[in-house]
């Protein structure tokens, strides 16, 4: 059962997708403006990681080695095409939003690469719950992102106004700043950087990796 | 003429694949160390944007698209839904030729972007480019002009980031910050001078 549970919380912030193996950085940047649109792009990618890693580990034994990554590309990009026609069935202002991103979920590396390390190697529902994991430490942070954005740009949370703006005689003025592109990396970075000065395991590894390129290339 | 010239101009600074969409960020940051790679990979990635985009334009124009078929006496069709999939199919298909191609032909070439070109199939921009050509109704002469100017614009972004991350070297940035973490500070600084261009018209 620990062992089971650890599969759905080691992601989250021990071994974080994105910010300790800088996977799916891309969607993470793009879509996190906003709440709203951020928690749909999470449930989008959380989904298709889940069932990619279900679908791949059940036909592990099957697939020849030579061509397991177009298999796997193929399996992913049906499950992406699923889930963007339920979008656009059912939440066509979303969709459009979200515009180009939920077609990128293809190319975003915690899929491919959970997949490949993971469901390749062990049992199903083991894959699944690594799935589920990764999806759910990838959410964390884009669902922080957003709000620190939404919140602190606009004032508003899910389109609810949180901060009362000083334009409607409130007492906020908004920081607009959060609301383009550049204020993500900025957010992302000091997201890094925490996390890096309360783990210091984590930090002294890249840390230890950087010296040694230095050295290398003085030498 | 010069309605494709203003569109070159647009993809490379206003609507900058890497820095105003965040497309091929893990590539982008992680093969950004060193100014020759960077460059390596930027040339690749022109090479291979400047290929898929116009193919897929052909694939969506004369298969996907509604009422695509009408060239076969088939009408009533709508395939625009299998397009992600043929796509990233295309993409793959002609990474694996030019790499052929490339090892036959060029050999000197290939040594110099071999490495890459197996990372350009999961490139975000690759795709992404293709993704908005088609949301964007580019016609086959835009598309051209469209994938070869974004190739450049990422292009044009990892090298700037590799310059100044080799200059980085030098400077002595916070145990926590270091690498990945002042990476993306250096990113989104870059991100923002860009956005001065916005709003530059021909």
């Amino acid at each position: 059962m620990a062992e089971t549970r650890k599969l759905v919380t080691d992601p989250l912030i021990e071994n974080n997708p994105i910010i300790l193996q800088t996977l799916g950085i891309c969607s993470a940047l793009a879509v996190t403006s906003s709440l709203e649109v951020s928690l749909i792009m999470c449930i989008a990618l959380t989904s298709v990681t889940a069932f990619s890693n279900l679908s791949i580990s059940l036909i592990r034994h099957q697939v020849p080695g030579s061509i397991r990554i177009i298999v796997q590309m193929v399996i992913i990009a049906s499950l992406v095409i699923v889930v963007d026609q339920i979008l656009k069935a059912y939440a066509y202002e979303i969709s459009k939003t979200l515009s180009v991103f939920v077609g990128l979920i293809i190319t975003n590396c915690i899929v491919m690469g959970r997949a490949e390390a993971y469901a390749m190697q062990n049992p199903p529902l083991a894959s699944f719950l690594d799935g589920v994991g990764n999806g759910l430490g990838y959410s964390a942070i884009l669902i922080s992102v957003a709000v620190i954005r939404e919140l602190f740009g606009a004032g508003t949370l899910l389109g609810l106004e949180i901060l009362p703006l000083v334009k409607n005689g409130g007492w906020y003025e908004p920081n607009g700043l959060l609301l383009l592109p550049p204020s993500a990396f900025f957010i992302i970075g000091c997201f890094i950087w925490i996390l890096r000065t309360v783990k210091t395991k984590q930090r002294e590894k890249i840390a230890f990796q950087i010296m040694d390129v230095q050295v290398k290339e003085h030498a | 003429m010069e309605a494709y010239l203003s569109l070159f101009v647009k993809v490379i600074f206003v609507e900058n694949l890497a820095l105003s969409f965040f497309l091929g960020m893990c590539t982008f940051l992680a093969v950004s160390k060193k100014i020759e790679t960077a460059f390596g990979l930027g040339v690749a990635v022109v090479v291979v944007q400047s290929i898929t985009v116009p193919a897929n334009n052909l694939i969506f124009t004369y298969f996907l698209q509604q009422d695509a078929l009408s060239w076969l006496g088939v009408t009533g069709t709508d395939l625009s839904f299998v397009g992600l999939i043929s796509y990233i199919g295309v993409i793959a298909a002609m990474v694996q030729i030019l790499e052929m191609t490339l090892d036959r032909f060029f050999p000197a070439l290939y040594n110099a972007l071999g490495i890459f070109l197996p990372l350009i199939t999961v490139n975000c921009a690759i795709l992404g480019g293709s993704l908005f050509m088609v949301e964007r109704n580019y016609d086959f002469g835009e598309s051209v002009v469209y994938g070869f100017g974004s190739g450049i614009g990422w292009a044009l972004a990892i090298v700037a980031l590799a310059g100044l991350r080799e200059k980085l070297k030098y400077s002595d940035v916070p145990p926590g910050l270091q690498g990945l973490g002042i990476s993306f500070m250096t990113a989104g600084l870059m991100s923002l001078a860009f956005m001065s261009f916005s709003g530059v018209q021909l």
